[in-house]
């Protein structure tokens, strides 16, 4: 029920910009005529959820959902990405970037749109670019710039791995990085390296889009950020447990 | 929408009756004079021998839905006359056929005849050809056979080739058969999955390596890391893990989706051939998959290849051939009368094989053989140069080609009967001037990779492509060391008959073989066919197509309207083909005269590369 209220609120947020987008995206994706075969660059979309799991901490366990879904062509696509962690029964964090993808490179696409934090409160509202690609020894990476009201800046650095015991079982060390440009003491985020969280999560590939894992997360938080943290009695540093399921479609 | 129509076409059309289907093999094996008696009774043994045959010189032909169960599911394949794959048709040299071909399908349709040399309006590509055949009508296709020789026609509409529109062609020779023999089988190698194509082709573009169970793991490169140590472990991997690529990419689409048939038949019930004694037996080898290339042989026999895509070639015997997608070969083999023997098809990269016994005993069966070991891609089908083995010096290079090729010791010999060639002949150039190597040998020109490579479409580059023709070819290169087999190459095809076209090439296309694996993107010169412009040929010219592959799958090459004269090192004899493999991280020639007005279909026969490597050829 959360789930449509933000889907509600995100189309009144950012209906313009969905249908501009949208607009440009059809006009880009004018149809392709094959004379054999299907069609070359039919119009597919995906769901891909990176991590759907629950977390075990000190008192309360919290749900996190992580992840994205596209639609669009070869070249082109509308992208989306979400975060939602809940804790007893309460959201503490939901965050969803809509997104125009342009493949640049062969490995790499430009992605800009916006990115809207509806948790915690006040809510915040960010222009996004980003860098989302495959690197060299097959390093996935997704970079993005954030620019909010008030000269709020953020820029978050992901990275993850694939490492193959077998061709099911498959091994995923991820890093992720956020660094803010100013204090935004409402929301206990402090200037510079906020904060840093490293994953390794070891799934089985039942099939191909879906896979249960179990994993370990790590989190800390730096700098003002921890300061905050302090002030709130919170710890600045946590591992957890977790245990979730990886899927696609 | 679409499945729910072949849902009411799955209750509303009864499926075809063993009473029919057995009608149909009794009057084939009647043509082919097998007499086999009482044995066919056995049901099994019946459904085991693969299409009817049709004869004569006006087919009527329907293309409807069709129920069928191959690995224990029920599915909609297209089927012509009811039959998958399609009836053989058996034309004769010399005779105007026509053939109406009637679409019951909910979709447009069409039929192709590849290798047929016709009119262009005959041709049946959708949109090149004519407008394809609307459901409900019924188009005739009629023109002269001019040639003799094993062929083939599938639809070149959708995903009906995939789904079972497939048949072959024989075509009896005017003048007696340079290669004489008492019996021959059509053996049809195809691939079938129980997903939907559109559905394989949306997981290949979502996940590129979703049918790819053997990749490296960390075990893997812990053995190497035992072996070789770090250091060389390390440079060995090094370019994979630049260029984001997988070493045992060799095929798109694998055994775990595909079934791999043999004249229809499953490698379970293994399709079934006989003869009698003494009989010296032509096989006719037809690669009607939509992704999958062959490698075949047939355990305790020799085979001596005769013809190659139809064309009669100079006799050369060997142990083991690899047959990529629409490619033809055709075989004689002497078998021992109290033998039986397993026909062995294995799928490139080594996850399945099609099957099928030759016997002059319907009841006994030859061992199968293990597949052998899959093998992975190495440098040089990067295109790297061999010198690039040792650091990646030779990775960023831009140079390339005869060169260095030229320094290394025998890895390239028509490379280098060309550089004699050329020394001791008077240079040619084409119209900008650049070198033209003499017809028969294939280019000597410098490769340029051009602009529109670099973007997305394109993941990389052959930096230094080696020829294409002595080599086997991945995962059979070690053959003859390791098993004493002697695997065809490219090389060895000559044409049995005399150039018809002597004159030498006025001008040279080079057309790179482009895709994006990651993004599974396949494109020439990295522009897809949406946004090219067509090749234009002068009426009567004769040009030479250079094609480098820059990707690292093997692409089989198919022109439409006009043979493909590989340049195989000899002037004299410059054998005939459709279609053309050219190897991963290699280049190949072959020399074109455009003697068809029209436009034609230039493409990949992989099906789910054909869309976007694909060109409109026009010749005016």
């Amino acid at each position: 029920m959360n789930l449509l209220r933000y889907r509600q609120k995100i189309s009144e947020v950012n209906g313009r910009f969905f249908l501009s987008a949208l607009a440009s995206f059809v006009l880009l994706s004018s149809s392709s005529v094959s004379l054999a075969g299907g069609e070359d660059d039919p119009l597919l979309g995906q769901v891909i959820i990176d991590q759907f799991e629950v977390r075990d901490a000190d008192e309360s366990d919290p749900w996190v959902l992580s992840g994205q879904g596209w639609v669009g062509k070869d070249l082109q696509k509308l992208w989306f990405k979400a975060e939602v962690t809940r804790n007893d029964g309460e959201t503490e964090d939901a965050e969803l970037q809509a997104l125009y993808s342009q493949a640049i490179a062969p490995f790499w696409n430009v992605q800009v749109g916006v990115r809207q934090d509806f948790q915690p409160t006040p809510s915040r509202t960010w222009a996004v670019i980003g860098f989302q690609g495959l690197a060299p020894y097959f390093f996935e990476i997704d970079t993005a710039l954030f620019v909010g009201e008030s000269g709020r800046t953020a820029l978050r650095l992901e990275a993850e791995y694939e490492l193959l015991f077998t061709q099911r079982l498959i091994l995923t060390p991820e890093f992720e990085v956020n660094f803010h440009g100013q204090n935004d003491a409402d929301l206990g985020v402090g200037s510079g390296l906020s904060e840093m969280e490293a994953g390794l999560r070891l799934r089985y590939e039942i099939r191909r889009e879906f896979a249960p894992y179990i994993g370990v997360n790590w989190n800390k938080r730096f700098g003002n950020t921890a300061d905050f943290a302090r002030d709130q009695g919170e710890n600045t540093a946590d591992t957890q447990w977790v245990i979730g399921i990886r899927a696609w479609f | 929408m679409e499945n729910n129509s072949k849902t009411v076409d799955l209750l509303n059309t009864p499926p075809i009756s063993r009473r029919r289907f057995v009608t149909g093999i009794t009057a084939s094996s009647a043509f082919l004079g097998l007499g086999l008696g009482s044995t066919l009774s056995l049901a099994s043994s019946e459904s085991r021998m693969g299409p009817a045959t049709l004869r004569g010189r006006t087919f009527d032909l329907s293309i409807d839905y069709k129920p069928v169960n191959f690995v224990g599911k029920n599915r909609m394949a297209t089927a012509v006359n009811g039959s998958v794959p399609a009836p053989i048709l058996r034309w004769n040299e010399g005779d105007r056929v026509t053939l109406r071909v009637k679409n019951n399908l909910a979709e447009d349709s069409s039929i192709h005849w590849h290798g047929i040399i016709l009119p262009a309006d005959m041709d049946g590509v959708p949109g090149l050809s004519f407008g394809g055949i609307k459901p409900g009508e019924t188009f005739e296709y009629q023109f002269d056979v001019n040639q003799s020789g094993t062929y083939w026609y599938h639809s070149h509409s959708g995903y009906q080739e995939p789904t079972g529109l497939y048949g072959a062609i024989v075509i009896d020779p005017k003048e007696p058969d340079p290669i004489s023999f008492d019996r021959d089988h059509v053996v049809m190698l195809s691939d079938w999955s129980d997903e939907d194509p559109e559905d394989i082709y949306g997981k290949l573009k979502k996940s590129s390596d979703y049918y790819n169970f053997r990749e490296r793991t960390a075990g893997d490169l812990w053995q190497d890391i035992k072996e070789k140590g770090v250091a060389r472990t390390w440079d060995e991997r090094s370019m994979w893990n630049r260029m984001r690529m997988s070493e045992t990419d060799l095929s798109d689409v694998t055994g775990h989706t595909y079934t791999y048939l043999m004249n229809g038949v499953t490698p379970g019930d293994g399709w079934l051939g006989l003869f009698k004694r003494g009989e010296k037996i032509r096989l006719r080898f037809i690669n009607g998959s939509s992704m999958t290339i062959f490698d075949v042989r047939i355990p305790g026999l020799k085979m001596t290849v005769v013809a190659s895509d139809g064309q009669s070639i100079e006799p050369v015997t060997i142990d083991e051939f690899r047959i990529g997608v629409a490619e033809t070969y055709d075989v004689i083999v002497e078998p021992s009368f109290d033998s039986a023997y397993t026909l062995f098809a294995q799928s490139i990269d080594r996850t399945g094989y099609a099957r099928g016994t030759l016997t002059s005993d319907i009841n006994s069966s030859a061992a199968v053989p293990k597949m052998d070991a899959p093998s992975v891609l190495g440098h040089r089908d990067m295109g790297m140069n061999m010198a690039g083995m040792a650091g990646m010096a030779g990775m960023n290079q831009d140079t390339l080609g005869m060169d260095k090729m030229r320094g290394m010791k025998g890895m390239d010999h028509s490379q280098d009967d060309v550089s004699k060639m050329i020394g001791m002949q008077e240079n040619r150039h084409d119209r900008d001037g650049e070198v033209l190597g003499p017809a028969g040998y294939g280019s000597i020109r410098k490769i340029t990779h051009v602009e529109t490579e670099n973007g997305p479409h394109s993941g990389m580059r052959a930096v230094a492509p080696m020829s294409g023709l002595n080599d086997p070819g991945v995962g059979l290169r070690e053959n003859q060391t390791l098993y004493g087999r002697r695997v065809l190459t490219y090389a060895d095809l000559k044409n049995l008959y005399p150039t018809s076209d002597p004159r030498e090439p006025t001008r040279e296309i080079e057309l790179h073989l482009t895709g994006n694996m990651s993004r599974y993107m396949w494109s020439m010169n990295g522009i897809k066919f949406t946004d090219s412009d067509p090749l234009q040929l002068s009426y009567g010219e004769r040009v030479r197509f250079t094609l480098v592959n820059d990707t690292m799958m093997s692409h089989p090459m198919h022109l439409h309207g006009m043979w493909s004269e590989l340049e195989t090192g000899d002037a004299e004899f410059i054998p005939r083909k459709h279609t053309v493999m050219v190897q991963p991280g290699s280049k190949i020639s072959y020399l074109v005269t455009a003697d068809a007005l029209g436009r034609w279909a230039y493409h990949c026969h992989l099906v789910f590369h054909m869309a976007g490597m694909f060109r409109e050829v026009r010749v005016s």
